[in-house]
Order: C-alpha cells, then structure tokens, then sequence
C-alpha cells in the first residue's frame, strides 16, 4: 500500500491510498500546530518513523514512531550542538531541518541536518543524537558557510553511499556540497562547475547554495542537483558538475528547490521550476505550474502539466516532492497552498490528492 | 525549598496536563533541572543547549522577568514559563 506523509507548518498528516492508487484517504492532523519539517520511514525497519518537529514556542526536537506513526515519542536527547567554551559562537539549533536513514548495514544509525547548518547522528534509531563533531567544529565550517541568513544557514541532502557505509554527502544552503569518505571525520567541498552568481567571486570552490541534492539508488556514483543557480548533473568518480539545466527552455530557466530521481531509471528525473527573476518569487513562472522531466540525463526537458491547474501561484519546497518504488513510479508533491499533487505515469498528468491544508513542507513516500 | 511552576499550554503534554506543579530549587537553573528530572524533555523546549532563554519563552519569579538561569528563587515563589509568540 501507498501512504505519504504530510509534514506542515500546522502538523502532521498522512494520505493512504488503495492498491492502483486511485483513492487517497487523508488522515490527521497528529501534532496539530507543530511545524513538521520532515517526516521519514526507515527503510530498514518499516514500522519505524522520524520525525523533525518544533512548535512557534518551543524548542526543536525529532519525535519517533515504532508502530507506522499511530504513537509517537520523544527523543531522549534531541539534535543539539556541543557547550561551547571560551570565547566560542555559542551555537544552539534552530530547527531540525532533514532526517537520512543510515546505512543498511548500520541498522539503528540517522543522521539529521539543522538549521544553522550543523550535522548530528543517532545510533538508537534516533533516542539520542551526538554531534558529528568532523563537520560541525571544522576549522573550515565558518569560511564555508559564510555568514549564513538572516533566517540561518540549512544542512540538507544528507546522502549515505549504498555500497558504502562511510562515504556521505551533505548539502548546505548556503555553504554547498561537501563530501565525506570517512563516515563524517573529514570533510571536502564539491562545488566544482556550480554557479554562485549571488557572490562577488562566482568561481569559489564554497559559498554555493543546493537547494536538493539526489543520488540514484541504482547508480550511486550518479548525483543530480537543483541548485539556486541552476541544475547539474555529476557523474562519479568526477568532481565537476554539468550545468544540465542549460537545456530547460531559456523562459522557464532552470532554478527550483526540489529534485527527485526515478527509482530505478539514473537517467529520469523531475524537477519543477520556480520564478527566480528579480525579487525572487519563487512562485511558478507566470503561475503556471509546470514538471520537467529528462529522460537522458539532463540532454532534453519535457515540460509536464496535465491536469495541473491553469493558473496557481504556489511554490514546492525541497522536501516537498518525492517518488514511490512502484515499478511504475508515481510522483507526488506538495504545495505551500496546502494541495497535494499526484502522478502515476511518470509525470505525464496529476490530479490532486488532497486540498486546503497547512503550508506543506514534506512529502514522503511510505511503503 | 519548594516554589510553584505556572505551565504554559505549550508544554502541557509534559506535564500530564497540569498548568501548575511544583518545583524544588534555590534558582531557576535548579528549578528547571527539577522539572527535567520529573518531566523530560520539557527544559530543552524552554532552554537551548547553550543555556539561553529560547526566543519565545519568557521566565518569570513573580512579576519579575529573569533573564539569567542564575536568578534566585525563594520558598513560596511562583514561577510562570510564559510563551510569546507573534504571527499566524
């Protein structure tokens, strides 16, 4: 069975459809007025579900579920940065931002990404969280992240090699990629190729802004990127990234947050672009809402907008689109309108699933 | 010596509902460490990892707003966690 999870500014919802996906029934809200950043099933103990949540009042705090999301519990000790000492920036996290599952040979192990930028790990499925202290007190840290916005810098796109436990990719917005080969000790940026046209050297090797960053599952040395300024493309063992959204019609560019591969295809993935012009809408150009699909790894775009409305003016979030690993793969996002949008033909029409709920935030799919 | 904690709304699923418990402490650095062990998780929601007030809490020792977790509390005092926030 098909089942989203619906993180909100408002709480937390579910859909669940039947088995062709035809009918979604909405469950919900749980947590009502908490703003849910991320919601993620472990895909190594399906029953098992984080989530990354706070209140406008309190706190940030990962709440978990054993039993699919019926109840939920508190971590014992949430994501949080180290005392600082001395003379030290006294760091404290302002939000849970992302949730990874960790490898599936380390069954029990997260990781989650805040705002500001800080990188954290669980080993108890995520009861208590430890700093990873290789990224978030690298001498480095401060340089790449320049000073962040005013809003804070987000640690996002934590990605875990599947054949290969200690190799990780983090994005950061603002920051950039960075890699680690030794489970998080060490870390390098990978920025080579990426535009940062918001900055007064465009050629810097950090300072980029990701705003998603996707490695396919059957082809891991294969990352796409949706970057502030444009989407790319890496091949590993590589290191310069291909600027594939130079093929996005030039009225459409090629600026979005979210980017979600196909499950098993390398070469297909979505994005859907966003207004990027002058003041930064961040809307959907010329509120038209439209997909973008490739099917060749970034050589040609088709626009994808059946069903979709005629005119809307919202935006997705990075974490607010997502694939399912049916055969035929459907696709579904969410809007900060509060619709939810589903596709199970690659994309070639959608219809919506769900309507008038909070500002979404998260879409993810659940086995 | 006992003092009287007002709870907010907020953090109510903490405490089992209840708007009002006791407290043990000479300050309110060990009156929220009291709470914790009763209560856990709810001083990390007030109290940041730096031992800062968070942003939309407010503390109060009776009408008196305390800005440092060293503040004083004296047997009979009320102290009310406050939540303030702005927006929809």
């Amino acid at each position: 069975m098909s089942m989203l999870w619906l993180g909100t500014r408002k709480g937390l919802f579910a859909l669940r459809a039947d088995a062709q996906r035809r009918s979604w029934k909405l469950a919900g809200p749980q947590f009502l007025g908490h703003i849910i950043h991320h919601v993620v099933q472990d895909p190594r103990a399906p029953r098992s579900v984080l989530m990354a949540a706070k209140t406008g009042h309190l706190g940030p705090t990962v709440f978990r579920s054993s039993d699919r999301g019926r109840t939920w519990r508190e971590a014992a000790q949430p994501p949080a940065f180290r005392k600082a000492v001395g003379g030290e920036e006294a760091r404290a996290v302002e939000r849970v931002f992302w949730l990874t599952p960790g490898h599936a040979s380390e069954p029990g192990v997260w990781y989650a990404g805040s705002s500001p930028a800080g990188l954290f790990r669980s080993e108890d499925s995520g009861e208590h969280w430890q700093p990873v202290a290789g990224f978030n007190d690298h001498p480095m840290r401060t340089k790449w992240i320049l000073n962040g916005t005013p809003d804070g810098e987000f640690l996002h796109s934590i990605l875990v090699d599947p054949r290969d436990a200690r190799h990780l990719y983090i994005g950061i917005s603002i920051g950039g990629v960075f890699e680690s080969s030794d489970a998080g000790s060490t870390w390098a940026p990978l920025n080579e190729g990426v535009a940062a046209d918001f900055l007064p050297d465009p050629g810097v090797p950090f300072g980029h802004d990701p705003h998603c960053i996707a490695q396919h599952p059957a082809k891991p040395d294969r990352l796409y990127q949706q970057n502030h300024c444009g989407i790319y493309r890496l091949d590993r063992p590589g290191s310069r990234w291909e600027r594939i959204g130079n093929a996005m019609p030039k009225k459409i560019g090629d600026v979005g947050f979210p980017i979600v591969v196909h499950p098993t295809d390398p070469d297909t993935a979505w994005v859907l672009p966003m207004d990027g012009q002058t003041v930064w809408p961040r809307t959907s150009i010329g509120g038209k809402p439209a997909v973008y699909r490739t099917r060749d790894a970034g050589r040609s775009w088709q626009r994808l907008d059946r069903g979709l409305p005629a005119q809307a003016w919202f935006t997705v979030l990075r974490q607010a689109m997502c694939a399912d690993r049916n055969a035929h793969p459907g696709l579904y996002f969410g809007t900060t309108g509060g619709d939810v949008w589903a596709s199970t033909n690659g994309g070639d029409s959608w219809r919506c699933i769900a309507r008038h709920l909070p500002e979404i935030y998260s879409v993810s799919h659940a086995a | 010596m006992t003092c009287t904690v007002r709870i907010a709304s907020p953090l109510h699923s903490y405490t089992a509902g209840a708007s009002r418990v006791d407290g043990r402490g000479a300050t309110l650095a060990e009156v929220l460490g009291d709470l914790e062990r009763r209560f856990p998780g709810i001083r990390f929601r007030m109290i940041d990892e730096q031992d800062r007030i968070r942003p939309h809490m407010r503390l109060f020792i009776n009408s008196s707003e305390a800005r440092d977790l060293a503040a004083p509390v004296r047997g009979g005092d009320t102290v009310h966690v406050i939540c303030a926030l702005s927006g929809g």
